[in-house]
């Protein structure tokens, strides 16, 4: 209990470094198109094939689900999509993304930490919490949506290519079903869930790495924390923020 | 120059520094000395507060550095330069990167004389057309030598190294040891070196302080240390043969 709490305490102070003033805007806006390469376009491919495989899984198993005269067809297309929309495209793919890229994350910054690559920022004058974690959550706040959008067209392509393929599906009743009973505010829904997602992501994954203390093992570790903590805090915050969302 | 009064800290219940008070004069190398484990990185540490000590001050040219904030502690980490005991160079950056990266964030020079400060400090330290160069790229001597460039980068007043020589075969270390010890007379540096290597304490040891289980056991200069009568000391630095034929060869 006194390391939860210990833990939390450091992360808010951790936070209060990290949205300072920044030192020189140049340099962090440098730093922050480094990141969106790191952690946004690289995480592109990874996350078009995942969403592309899961798109048509969920359309098999819809389809397959509803073998029954009384359901018309081109419900297989419509609960894709909300499936897609709702759940898939923002919560999984977030959970995924902690494991890339909060891993990621937790890892440079402890190895900066073990080779004195922060103390080095520090006792130059800089402020290294803002430098090094700041570029990271703006780079993911504004390139995650992005990521959530390409993740719903190929969940709902992959849907279209596989289901139709499979002949579980006409592709008349797919794109009638998918454009069926639509709510745009899904797609708000789920760029929200987005938001909050890629900020619990990249600040627990940060905080993990920035006060690790040994060697590579210690590392390794923080890793592992850091996509655990942030995977148990995005299940958490999927659950409240459906609440105050869809409620 | 650098005073340090009755500074102690301590890890849990073990007590690393035990009232431990040094002056450390401008232009010349300062080094500490100390068996591993002997709390002389974590002194240079609290002399340049990445450690908070538990008791005592440190003040920089009168000013007091202890207690300070992260704003009062910038202005003068300015005047600083640390060469670590693993370079801590940014492996995302280049070698002209590492060098600029002060630059960048403290001075609104123009990218072009940027480009002539990084360019001199490379040529200082014997570093030239490593520029595109990457840490991973580099020879631990190499690294030791962009971290020196890096340091010096925005003209210090303070340098500090610890374990200059770790890792580095004996030629090179005398290389770096000479560097050191060329730059901080050329800038009338404060320079205080941490080091247990007995090459760099009898050529560069202007000042030279002995800690040994967190207490300062004795202070000098590398011809006083040939004829100390110091027990402690005496063993850490006559450790072997050669170095006790030298000691006999002095008398």
């Amino acid at each position: 209990m006194f390391r939860f709490l210990s833990g939390f305490g450091s992360y808010w102070l951790l936070l209060g470094r990290v949205f300072s003033k920044p030192e020189k805007y140049p340099v962090y806006y440098r730093q922050t198109m480094k990141e969106f390469v790191s952690l946004g376009l690289n995480s592109i491919g990874i996350v078009t094939i995942i969403s592309f495989f899961m798109g048509a899984v969920i359309t098999l198993q819809t389809a397959y689900n509803t073998e029954n005269p009384i359901y018309p067809t081109y419900l297989i297309g419509l609960g894709a999509r909300d499936s897609i929309l709702l759940e898939f495209s923002s919560t999984i793919v977030a959970l995924i993304l902690a494991g890339k890229v909060g891993s990621n994350i937790a890892s440079e910054i402890g190895t900066m930490r073990v080779t004195e690559q922060i103390d080095a920022l520090e006792l130059m004058g800089v402020n290294s919490a803002s430098y090094i974690i700041l570029p990271k959550v703006i780079a993911t706040l504004l390139f995650n949506p992005f990521l959530t959008l390409i993740s719903i067209i190929t969940g709902i392509l992959g849907g279209w290519i596989v289901g139709t393929s499979a002949g579980v599906i006409t592709s008349q009743d797919y794109v009638y079903g998918i454009q069926y009973a639509f709510i745009p505010y899904y797609i708000t829904y789920a760029i929200i869930k987005t938001l909050f997602f890629a900020f619990i992501i990249t600040t627990i994954s940060a905080h993990q790495g920035y006060y690790v203390e040994g060697g590579s093992l210690e590392v390794g570790r923080a890793s592992t924390r850091a996509v655990v903590y942030s995977s148990i805090t995005i299940l958490l915050f999927n659950v409240i923020l459906t609440q105050l969302l869809l409620s | 120059m650098i005073r340090a009064e009755h500074i102690s800290k301590t890890f849990g219940d073990r007590e690393v520094l035990k009232d431990i008070s040094a002056v450390f004069e401008p232009g010349q190398t300062n080094l500490i000395i100390g068996k591993s484990g002997s709390g002389k990185t974590v002194f240079l540490k609290c002399i340049v507060g990445l450690l908070e000590v538990d008791e005592g001050t440190i003040y920089y040219d009168e000013k007091l550095f202890t207690g300070l904030d992260f704003t009062g502690k910038k202005e003068i980490r300015k005047e600083m330069g640390m060469l670590f005991q693993g370079s801590a160079l940014f492996d995302s950056m280049s070698v002209e990167e590492n060098v600029r990266f002060p630059l960048d964030m403290f001075t609104t020079m123009t990218d072009e004389e940027k480009l002539d400060r990084v360019n001199f400090c490379l040529k200082r330290v014997n570093l030239v057309n490593s520029n595109p160069l990457f840490p991973s790229e580099l020879s631990g001597g190499m690294k030791k030598r962009v971290a020196i460039a890096r340091a010096i980068a925005l003209n210090p007043r303070f340098l500090f190294c610890d374990e200059p020589n770790s890792g580095l075969d004996p030629k090179t270390s005398i290389i770096i040891d000479e560097l050191i010890r060329e730059i901080t007379i050329e800038m009338n540096m404060t320079t205080i070196v941490n080091t247990h290597d007995m090459n760099s304490v009898m050529e560069n040891g202007e000042k030279i302080i002995f800690i040994e289980e967190g207490e300062k056991c004795w202070e000098g200069n590398k011809n006083e240390i040939l004829k100390s009568d110091c027990r402690i000391l005496n063993e850490f630095v006559f450790a072997n043969a050669l170095a006790r034929q030298l000691k006999e060869s002095s008398r």
